[in-house]
């Protein structure tokens, strides 16, 4: 057997998914309530004259932003899972485990119902709730003597669950029509898509998915257990520290303006592992390429499956997801 | 006189309230095949985490080779020091090949990026543990003296000079055992590479090592060849039972447990208060 070495399988895989991840992009872009097809995408990218011309800004003013979206919430949550797995090292864990869900939800919902507007301030209540709650965890944590995995997960598997009883009791107060912002939020909503929300994503997306990649080859040596991992060498408080931090920040941004989208950070990591194997520097491009075009996929089911209307995306990646997760499970043991 | 290649000074060490480690001093040269015996709590792997960094001293200072363990970046001293540790989880789905090459992070930057030269190690640390036929297998799936096999030549491709392991042979059967104890021997002779390791098995032990250390509730009882340390007194004093010392044929001392059969009538064995109708 022969080990390529880890630049050429980087490369091997990015040459792998791009295709995947352009072939998603263009889909989404094509497809969707408002017509238009590969035909009508390919004559608006020629510069073409389009036959409706409404297609054109169907296409590039409301598809494009939703779609870039779709791909960098995708990158995030597998990203946050793939580290989180790695971190905790527990097959279970998804970006949202320690929390970021359920105290980016109790902001939203606080600012749903103070009437503030989605963007900027909404997203800012929620991203506020998802450092609160990381915080909060730096404070259990460093209770404890040193940063035992299975302290951290437990502190914030009980945030979450404690936040979770704070947003039903919210929502058994509220019953107006802000019932139904807070639920769509809860289920995870694309459809208000802005190009300033794609950029602020996509800044902070470019620069932790770098950074992760830098950290990629210590969560390879935090798989091997404490006590290996400190005798090769890793900080590996600086490093748990660090992979949080980012972490934490991606997430709590992507949640922040997309609300909960869930199962995407537990399928795609483990699906990545499955093809690809257990290295973190292979794993880190392969959950942004393949998480985002994943995420591209499930938002357009989301968009084209009703008859009318649209469902929450979040339904769709719930819907597919736990049934892949449970296929992937079986073929991991095998 | 060459600097030792462990020099442990007066070190103590506790967890939270418990002290576990009492002022201990030894030391272990270079090319030792160093032993550390004692009961269950003893504090046998405490000192071993002791030795490689991964606990700090509460009082006390260890000396790898000359320079105080404290003043050593974590990397350096990875480059120095291996560790094998106790039942290590390998439940990553690793091939062989690429958990043998992890032990190249010491030696290399950030990304772990692997030269040639790194792959060319791994292969003879493979090769050298008879682990080179398993390469491409999921670690998770090997049998446990395969495994044990794998977790030393991940060691083993760090290149160290003190290689720490703490009880390599448990769960193995006898065979495997010795494979195991010879592995360390080959490592020791060949390369210089000075062996330290934690057994509950004394006669195994006093088959292999060069010194030994016995160690019971957190103070040396004994230290030096095999010879002087698998003695029934020591020994007794450090488990808490009666003990029978004979000397193989070869030289080498055995410790047996005195079965309570042997036990002179009428007196029953030490803590158990007999009964009277």
């Amino acid at each position: 057997m022969r080990t390529p070495l880890p630049i050429a399988r980087i490369l091997r895989v990015k040459a792998l998914l791009l295709p995947v991840f352009a072939a998603a992009l263009l889909a989404g872009l094509a497809w969707g309530s408002g017509g238009g097809g590969p035909g009508a995408l390919w004559r608006s990218i020629a510069g073409l004259p389009l036959e409706d011309p409404v297609l054109a800004d169907i296409f590039w003013k409301i598809r494009l932003p939703r779609v870039l979206l779709a791909a960098l919430t995708g990158a995030v949550l597998s990203l946050g899972g793939l580290v989180f797995q790695a971190l905790l090292r527990n097959p279970l864990a998804e970006p949202y485990i320690l929390g970021i869900s359920g105290g980016a939800a109790i902001g939203a919902i606080l600012g749903i119902l103070a009437g503030l507007p989605r963007f900027p301030w909404g997203s800012l209540a929620a991203f506020a709730g998802a450092m609160g709650t990381v915080g909060l965890l730096a404070l259990f944590s460093s209770w404890r003597t040193g940063l035992g995995k299975d302290a951290l997960l437990l502190s914030g598997v009980m945030i979450n669950a404690f936040c979770g009883a704070v947003i039903l009791f919210l929502i058994s107060v509220t019953s107006d029509v802000r019932l139904f912002n807070i639920l769509s939020w809860l289920m995870g909503d694309l459809s208000l898509a802005a190009m300033e929300q794609v950029a602020l994503l996509a800044a902070v997306t470019a620069v932790s998915a770098a950074a992760l990649f830098f950290l990629s080859h210590g969560m390879n040596l935090i798989l091997l257990g404490r006590d290996t991992a400190l005798s090769l060498g890793v900080r590996l408080e600086a490093l748990t520290w660090a992979l949080l931090a980012v972490t934490s920040l991606m997430v709590g941004v992507s949640v922040s303006l997309c609300g909960l989208l869930g199962f995407v950070g537990l399928v795609m990591p483990h699906l990545m592992r499955l093809l690809f194997g257990p290295d973190h520097r292979v794993l880190v491009p392969a959950c942004v390429l393949g998480g985002g075009a994943y995420m591209i996929f499930c938002d357009l089911l989301a968009r084209i499956l009703p008859r009318q209307g649209e469902m929450p995306v979040g339904v769709v990646t719930a819907l597919i997801g736990a049934p892949a997760f449970i296929f992937l499970l079986r073929r991991a043991a095998r | 006189m060459n600097p030792a290649a462990i020099a442990v000074q007066e070190v103590s060490f506790a967890y939270e309230e418990a002290a576990v480690l009492e002022g201990i001093s030894f030391r272990v040269e270079e090319g030792d095949y160093f032993v550390i015996i004692g009961p269950n709590g003893s504090g046998k792997t405490t000192l071993l985490k002791l030795l490689c960094g991964l606990l700090k001293p509460r009082a006390g200072t260890i000396r790898l080779f000359g320079a105080p363990l404290s003043r050593r970046r974590r990397k350096a001293l990875a480059r120095l020091a291996a560790l094998v540790p106790q039942a290590a989880s390998a439940e990553a789905p690793f091939r062989v090949e690429e958990f043998v090459l992890l032990g190249r992070a010491p030696h290399q930057g950030l990304l772990g990026l692997e030269t040639p030269e790194d792959l060319a190690i791994a292969r003879e640390a493979m090769a050298f543990t008879g682990t080179a036929h398993l390469a491409s297998r999921r670690l998770d799936r090997l049998s446990g003296g395969e495994r044990q096999r794998v977790l030393i030549a991940r060691a083993v491709c760090q290149r160290p000079r003190i290689l720490l392991l703490d009880e390599p042979t448990a769960y193995l059967d006898l065979a495997h055992q010795a494979q195991i104890m010879d592995l360390m021997e080959a490592l020791r002779a060949e390369r210089g590479v000075t062996v330290v390791l934690v057994s509950h098995d004394v006669n195994l032990a006093a088959m292999y090592a060069s010194r030994m250390l016995l160690l019971a509730a957190g103070r040396i009882l004994a230290a030096g060849p095999p010879g002087e340390v698998i003695a029934k007194g020591p020994l007794e004093a450090a488990y808490g039972c009666p003990l029978a010392v004979e000397t193989t044929p070869g030289g080498v001392p055995r410790v047996s447990l005195v079965p309570n059969g042997r036990r002179p009538a009428g007196r029953p064995p030490p803590g158990v208060r007999e009964v009277r109708p």
